[in-house]
Parts: C-alpha cells; sequence; structure tokens
C-alpha cells in the first residue's frame, strides 16, 4: 500500500452571509494515495470550489482536519500555510494565471522565486526540465502573451510541477480549451499520472472522469459517490480519433 | 525571506509597467528636481545678497579707546591713549577671525592745492583699510608698507576732494596736497562711493600712512581706533570677543578691571542679513516639502491602484507559496525603487537645470550638496512612507478573493 497523500476527516465548511449560515461542506471524508489521479466531480453549489480551497491550503475548514502529506492544516497560521502551499502543492487554474509580458521560464520559476532553500542556478535548472516535461523544451524564453491557450496551460503544469509537489491540483485546467487541445492537456495528466503524480482534477465535465483512475462526485456538501475507474481510458488514443484542430 | 528574489521580482514587475512606472517617477522627478534647482538659486540670491551686505561693511568691526575716567570725568575716546601701535600688531599677528586689521588716526585741517582749499580730514591708516571699508582705487594706486615704514608723505584721495582741489584736473595724480604745513603726493584716486545712509560723503576722504599722520602731523604715539573686518558677518561675535582677550592681554588688565576699549560691529546690517536669508530658507523649506509631499501622493494613487489592477497576479503569488510579507516587501521594493530612481534622477536634472539657470539667465546660482543628499534621503522616506499602506493593503488580500477577481 502506497503512501496517503491528503487525508479529510469530517471536514465542514460554513460561511457566514449576513444572517444566514451557509453549510458548504458537511462533512467530507475521504483520502488519497499517492501516485491516484482523482476527479472531483459536481455542479455549482456543491461545494467543489470549497474543497479546492482547503485542499490547496488555501483555506481551512469550519471542523474536522485535515492531513497533508500527514502534515495537519487547520490550525496552521497563514503564512505557514503559504510555505506549505510553495512546497507541496502544484496549481493549475482555468485561466493559467500567468504573470503578464513574462518569459515561459520566469512563469515556471515563480513558485522556486519563494522558496530560500533554492539558488538561482538550481532555479533555472528545474524550471527547464519542467518545461521540458510538458514539452516546450524549445519555448523557453517565449512571453506569456505569445503563447496559444494550450501553450500557457502547459507552462502552469509545468509551474505546478516545478516544486516537485506532493500533490498537482487542476481546476477546471481544461475548461478554457478546445476539444483537442484539451486532450492534449489530458494526454500530459495522464502521461504525469503514470510517472507516479498525485493528480486532482476539478472539473465540471463528466467526460473527463473516465480518463482518471479514481471518481469522486458532490452534492450539496456530501460526497454522493466514490467509484475506482478501472477501465481508464486513453486520452491519447481518443485524442488520435479526433479530427485536428484549425490552428 | 530572500531579498534578491523579492528585488528580481520587484524589478520585472516595474519593468513590465514601464510608462506607468515612469510617469509615477515623474512626481518624484520634479519634486527633486526643482527642490533642488530653488535651493540652488535661493542659495545663489542669499549670497549676493550676503556679498551685496558685506559690501556695505557688516563685517567691519571699529576698536576705539574707551572706558576710562579722570576725576569723575568721562573722557572723549580720541583723547585716551590707551590704543597703541603694539596693540594693532598684536591683532594682526594673533587673530584667528579677523581678515584684515588697520590702525585709524585723523589728523583735521584745511587741504591746500594750488588757489584751491577745501576743509577736510587725513586718515591715517594701514593698507588693509581699502579692503576693510571696501574701497577700490579708480586711478594711481595704494600706499605700500614701505611707505608706512617710511611715514611716506604720499595720499590717496576721493573724488570730493579732487573736485574742489583740482577742478580743472581729472587725474591730478603726483600733484601735491598740503595740510597743516604738510606736502603730501597724491598716488591714487578712489572710485566714487557716494553718501551713506546717515548723509555723509563718503567721498571727502583722504588717506595716508598711519605713521605718516602720527609722526608728521599729530605727532602722537597713540591710535585713535582699530578698523578690522570679521572673516564673515556670522563670525563678527566670535571676532568681537577674540579681539576683547587679545586687548585685555596687551593693556594687561586683570580680571576685575572693566574694558578700556570699545568695541563695536555692524549688528544691524547682520541682523538684516540674517532675517533675509532666514526667510528665504524657510520659503523653499516650504517649496520643497510641498513638491515631494505631491510626488510621495503620486506614487501612494499609482501603487493603490496598482494593487486593485494586480489583484489576480497577488492572487496567483500567493497561491504558490508567496506569504504576506513577501507581498508586502515586493510593493514597497517597487515604491522605493520608483522613488530612489526618480530621485536619483531628479538631482541630475535639478543640477542640469541650475546650470541651465546659471548660462541663460545668468542669475546667481550654487548648488547645494545637502540638497541633493537631503531630497535622496527623504525620497526613499516617501517612497516606505507612501508605499506602506497599497502594500499592506495588497499584503492583506485573500488569496483566493484575488484569484477570483476579474
Amino acid at each position: 500500500m502506497s503512501k496517503t497523500v491528503i487525508e479529510l476527516q469530517g471536514i465542514k465548511r460554513d460561511f457566514i452571509v449576513g444572517d444566514e449560515t451557509v453549510h458548504a461542506l458537511r462533512g467530507v471524508s475521504f483520502s488519497i494515495t499517492e501516485g491516484e489521479f482523482v476527479t472531483i466531480m459536481g455542479s455549482s453549489g456543491s461545494g467543489k470550489s470549497t474543497l479546492l480551497n482547503i485542499l490547496g491550503c488555501l483555506d481551512t475548514p469550519t471542523s474536522g482536519e485535515y492531513l497533508l502529506d500527514g502534515i495537519p492544516v487547520r490550525r496552521m497560521t497563514k503564512n505557514k500555510r503559504a510555505v506549505l502551499r510553495n512546497r507541496k502543492i502544484g496549481f493549475v487554474f482555468q485561466n493559467y494565471n500567468l504573470l503578464p509580458k513574462t518569459t515561459a521560464i520566469e512563469n515556471v520559476e515563480l513558485p522556486l522565486m519563494y522558496n530560500t532553500e533554492i539558488g538561482s542556478k538550481e532555479r533555472r535548472k528545474r524550471a527547464i526540465d519542467a518545461l521540458k516535461a510538458v514539452g516546450l523544451g524549445d519555448r523557453l524564453e517565449h512571453k506569456s502573451n505569445q503563447m496559444s491557450g494550450g501553450q500557457m496551460q502547459r507552462v502552469a503544469i509545468a509551474r505546478a510541477l516545478v516544486n516537485n509537489p506532493a500533490v498537482i491540483l487542476a481546476d477546471e485546467a481544461t475548461g478554457n480549451l478546445d476539444t483537442h487541445t484539451s486532450f492534449e492537456i489530458l494526454v500530459l495528466f495522464q502521461e504525469l499520472h503514470t510517472q507516479g503524480r498525485t493528480i486532482i482534477f476539478v472539473t465540471h465535465n463528466p467526460e473527463i472522469a473516465s480518463y482518471s483512475s479514481r471518481n469522486i462526485r458532490l452534492r450539496d456538501g456530501h460526497v454522493i459517490e466514490d467509484t475506482v475507474n478501472n477501465n481508464i481510458l486513453s486520452a491519447k488514443a481518443t485524442l488520435a480519433t479526433l479530427p485536428k484542430s484549425d490552428d | 525571506m530572500n531579498w534578491t528574489n523579492l528585488f528580481k521580482i520587484s524589478l520585472k514587475a516595474l519593468a513590465n509597467n514601464k510608462t506607468r512606472a515612469f510617469l509615477t517617477m515623474l512626481g518624484i522627478i520634479i519634486g527633486v528636481a526643482s527642490v533642488i534647482t530653488m535651493i540652488a538659486i535661493g542659495q545663489g540670491a542669499k549670497k549676493s545678497i550676503q556679498d551685496q551686505i558685506s559690501g556695505m561693511g557688516s563685517n567691519i568691526i571699529m576698536i576705539h579707546p574707551g572706558g576710562e575716567r579722570r576725576g569723575g570725568v568721562r573722557l572723549d575716546p580720541s583723547e585716551m591713549q590707551t590704543l597703541k601701535v603694539d596693540d594693532y600688531e598684536a591683532l594682526k599677528r594673533e587673530s584667528i577671525f579677523l581678515t584684515k586689521v588697520s590702525p585709524s588716526v585723523t589728523a583735521s585741517g584745511q587741504l591746500i592745492s594750488g588757489n584751491n582749499n577745501y576743509p577736510s580730514s587725513v586718515s591715517g591708516v594701514g593698507i588693509e583699510y581699502l579692503d576693510i571699508r571696501q574701497l577700490n582705487l579708480a586711478e594711481g594706486e595704494m600706499f605700500t608698507e614701505t611707505d608706512i615704514r617710511a611715514s611716506a608723505k604720499v595720499c590717496v584721495i576721493g573724488t570730493t576732494i579732487r573736485d574742489n582741489l583740482f577742478p580743472d584736473d581729472r587725474n591730478p595724480i603726483g600733484k601735491i596736497i598740503r595740510i597743516n604745513q604738510v606736502p603730501l603726493r597724491v598716488i591714487g584716486i578712489l572710485e566714487s562711493k557716494g553718501y551713506n545712509s546717515m548723509g555723509m560723503d563718503q567721498d571727502d576722504i583722504v588717506i595716508a600712512p598711519y605713521t605718516t599722520v602720527m609722526k608728521r602731523m599729530r605727532a602722537v604715539t597713540y591710535l585713535e581706533g582699530i578698523f578690522a573686518s570679521a572673516l564673515s558677518e556670522d563670525m563678527t561675535d566670535y571676532a568681537t570677543a577674540e579681539i576683547a582677550e587679545i586687548l585685555r592681554r596687551q593693556h594687561k588688565l586683570s580680571e576685575d578691571m572693566p574694558d578700556n576699549f570699545e568695541i563695536r560691529s555692524q549688528k544691524e546690517l547682520s541682523d538684516i542679513l540674517g532675517t533675509t536669508t532666514d526667510l528665504l530658507t524657510t520659503l523653499l523649506a516650504c517649496i520643497a516639502g510641498i513638491s515631494l509631499l505631491v510626488g510621495g501622493i503620486g506614487i501612494m494613487n499609482i501603487m493603490y491602484v496598482s494593487v486593485t489592477e494586480r489583484t489576480k497576479e497577488i492572487g496567483l503569488r500567493m497561491s504558490v507559496g508567496a506569504r504576506g510579507i513577501d507581498i508586502l516587501a515586493q510593493f514597497l521594493i517597487e515604491a522605493v525603487l520608483i522613488s530612489v530612481t526618480g530621485g536619483i534622477l531628479g538631482i541630475l536634472i535639478g543640477c542640469g537645470a541650475s546650470a541651465a539657470v546659471k548660462y541663460i539667465a545668468h542669475w546667481p546660482v550654487d548648488i547645494q550638496t545637502w540638497s541633493a543628499v537631503l531630497s535622496f534621503a527623504v525620497c526613499t522616506v516617501t517612497g516606505i512612507f507612501f508605499g506602506w499602506y497599497p502594500a499592506r493593503k495588497a499584503s492583506n488580500l485573500d488569496p483566493i478573493d484575488a484569484l477570483r477577481y476579474e
């Protein structure tokens, strides 16, 4: 049995809006072991964004405990969580969130800029390696506004990989891309998965579930379904069947 | 915290917004440049006022004999014999705060030249007298130390004397004037100074070596006074104290004895000078303060807008592990970089503008090192002060809200 990367124990998260208390999460428990590719699905209002924020250490649960790589997060200070994010988590966002007018390599270097243990040479080397891993070895000096959506998302994935995180959190990572490019990105995620990376992919799109190893479904703050996918489809094979995109 | 990295991040952020960074800087540039130029012009004006007031002789110190009573009757100072040539020489030799010293002894009488005559007096002085009284020669030359040693029968005259004794001769150099039967050869004519504020004709003057007046005309061994000029107006008080010390020693006065001389300076003039320059300095300080304040508010404004505009970027930085303090430091460094760079450019432009004013408008300009240092320091402080609030706002953002910000 490989080690547990994420463990949620009865996570509840309440928000106070005016006089009312909104229960976004009403007791969510599951654990994810190293090397899993988990999709988290649910309609809007199901609590998936809240869950993602908690998983990403951006937010803390009202009650329950969250262990990330064995470290309890709930009582951590803001600054300690920032350092934890820096070392353990790689984010991939729907709208890429690259720094404007900044080269691919500088974007990828960003998380390491906030890590004092890594010198500038090591930082550059790691950034180049990460960009090569996502297939952008020839676009190191391209600026973010000179790249297509797919390329930008690859840069974002490289940025998520560069700190060698315990888990990669993808938030609708293919949401802004056309089908063809989406599958290209999905191929990349599957490759990372086979390399042993732990990936959590939050999405609306039910199609993506069949390319992951496990699917968790949320509704009204509860986990309503948690299934292991024994028949993982190959994104590469699907990509081959798609007509070439115009660009 | 890694300052090198934060510095790189800030520099990069500024480089990405060159126009905005420059426009922000402009406030500081104009502020600092105007401070430096204004102070340079102000100091130039101050100096030229100072020179003019010095021209009126504001640093002149006059020493007269005095304080002596005989049988309860206070005597006319000129009758007292307490000031000697030795005192003059001691002052000349020992004083630090005096630049020029000259003895003074006067002989009055009717000046005669040919068939013209005029009532006046001859001042017996040293060669430094011209500098002390700010007198200049128009023609001829001043007598020399040799003339003084030889008690030479020479004199330098003012234009009033020339006009009365030599009405037909504009250049009477080499001519002889007689006073009290002593013939004096005219060797120089002084430039006209007109009347002074008391209505006294400053051109009604004949000067001769003090030895000549003492030995040949008056047959006295004492001086009527000593004229001196202090290093500068503000040194007058030190100079006065120093003179008193030297003279008391010269006169062998014990602690409990009063001074037997009197020292007078042009206090009124130096007070005017002080008030004028203080006013100028205050005025300039106000201008300086206001321009830097405006520049600083410019920085705060832009940094504030910048925080709002870059909310998403801040969210991203936080999500990849930037702590609040990292964001705070980044924005502060940006603000300080803007203000310091603006400060340096402002100093350069200020110096350039001052030089331009000097060469184009021919105003007296005096660039002050302290004004550059001061405005540079103020810039840095301005950057930190006005950058703090927006930086604080940025660092307090919630990463979730910041990431969702559109």
